[in-house]
């Protein structure tokens, strides 16, 4: 067994928040590049080319990529041979997310209660979901997940005679329906399977996947390429004002599921598509 | 494309009248930052008759909630927040003398139709681009709900605020026209 000390963890978290609220991920500046060079639309073009500028001025580390630092979303991989120390896990995250969004003048967004609606002051609690692995490592994904683009998700409880044609307008009529309010173009994680709940947390994983980096699976792998082209074809374009890159990438993830389901989730991510990664 | 119009508030009907969604602006002047709970509070407050912290005729309202400044700095960083969750509030707002928004995001056929009736504008600052468009920002003082934290209310003022027209008092929607001059959809 062995132990890591939960200050550890507290400080790889803080640092995590920094570093994703103003380190743009390079495959996603790539992405910008690219479509900056690609987009037909002269607005769009230009629109592209502000985001990067956007990019280049929160590196330097005196504002963060957007003023919605959103939710602390975690996934964590916890290896079975690792003990945290002093401290639960869930309280080690805790506690870094308060300590980074303090340290680094990131906005607080969280109400405690949604009904209520009181500011907790610390943007705590953070969202966490955990997965127990082999090991004695900790793996820790973290992504501040704004709520404009979360607010234009979606989960459907499809039947599975609605086959894959059911698939691609679920997902078709979350982005048209969202239009400009995502902050596009966009980035679509799509859960397929498994039940009501865990097709949402798929969708949201898939968000975690480098753009440009192909699904394992052919068949997917076709999906998403066709998926992408028809989300291209909408017009919605850079920021909503009209052009041909909506969306930068399509990110499936399928899970088994009942013999009476077909749950589907779409989860979109904004342009400022921020996330980091550290291994402890 | 043309050059950006210049433009200044409190925004005056000649200026509206000549505003066509498309055209894009750098916005120079006074605007309120308020967001959510602030529109709450001032619905509720034109509901109860009561007079409201600040006048609205000719303003125009920034739908902002900044990241904390840090010291020497003016603001954090200030992009727009999505419109449609202000529209419930916003046609008492516009009756009241509102002539301007900020946001991003499509609004409501009642916030539309209002913004004609009312001879308003609704504008879009590119969302997510908060690093970029603190730099257009001056000064920031919280005047209301300071309780509220980053959605206190602000009076901000702003040098070249780059912003699109989205709805302009013809009934033009950028996003509707930009949108179907790209789809490719048989």
């Amino acid at each position: 067994m062995r132990d890591i000390p939960a200050i550890d963890v507290i400080h790889a978290t803080a640092e995590l928040c920094r570093k994703a609220n103003y380190e743009l991920p390079d495959d996603v500046v790539q992405a910008l590049e690219r479509a900056s060079r690609r987009e037909q639309s002269p607005l769009g073009r230009t629109i592209l080319k502000s985001i990067l500028q956007n990019a280049s001025i929160a590196s330097e580390g005196s504002y963060p990529i957007c003023q919605d630092c959103g939710v602390a979303t975690f996934f964590v991989e916890l290896g079975s041979d690792v003990r945290i120390e002093g401290m639960t896990l869930e309280q080690a995250l805790t506690e870094g997310t308060r300590k980074g969004y303090a340290e680094h003048y990131l906005r607080n967004s969280i109400v405690s209660d949604p009904m209520r609606r009181e500011n907790t002051g610390d943007n705590t609690p953070p969202s966490i979901h955990t997965r127990l692995v082999e090991g004695d490592k900790i793996r820790i994904l973290f992504m501040p997940k704004g709520s404009g683009s979360e607010n234009m998700s979606s989960v459907e409880m499809l039947s599975p005679s609605d086959g894959l044609e059911g698939v691609k307008k679920t997902v078709i009529e979350c982005v048209e329906k969202a239009g400009a309010k995502p902050c596009p173009p966009i980035i679509v994680g799509v859960g397929i399977g498994g039940t009501f709940d865990k097709c949402a947390e798929l969708a949201k994983l898939a968000l975690f996947r480098d753009i440009g980096s192909k699904h394992p699976e052919p068949f997917y792998d076709k999906l998403e390429r066709q998926l992408l082209k028809d989300i291209n074809s909408l017009g919605i374009g850079p920021l909503g004002f009209g052009g041909t890159v909506t969306a930068f990438a399509v990110h499936i993830k399928a899970a088994p599921c009942h013999i009476a389901s077909l749950p589907v989730a779409v989860n979109l991510q904004c342009h400022a598509a921020r996330r980091a990664e550290i291994v402890l | 494309m043309s050059e950006p119009k210049r433009i200044a508030t409190p925004l005056v009907e000649e200026v509206i009248a000549g505003l066509r969604a498309g055209d894009e602006c750098l916005i120079s002047g006074e605007l309120i930052g308020a967001r959510d709970q602030a529109h709450k509070l001032l619905f509720d407050m034109i509901q109860a008759g009561e007079e409201l912290p600040f006048d609205l005729s000719g303003a125009v309202i920034y739908y902002v909630g900044p990241t904390p400044a840090r010291p020497g700095r003016v603001i954090g960083a200030a992009g727009p927040t999505t419109s449609s969750r202000m529209d419930p509030f916003t046609p008492a707002l516009l009756e009241k003398g509102l002539k301007g928004m900020i946001g991003k995001g499509q609004r409501s056929a009642e916030v539309q139709d209002a913004i004609v009736k009312h001879r308003a504008v609704y504008f879009a600052a590119p969302g997510g681009l908060g690093a970029y468009l603190a730099s257009r920002i001056v000064s920031a003082t919280v005047i209301f709900g300071e309780e509220f934290g980053p959605e206190a209310i602000r009076r901000l003022v702003v040098e070249d605020l780059p912003v699109i027209v989205v709805n302009d008092i013809y009934g033009g929607d950028a996003y509707v026209s930009g949108k179907r001059q790209y789809s490719r959809q048989s």
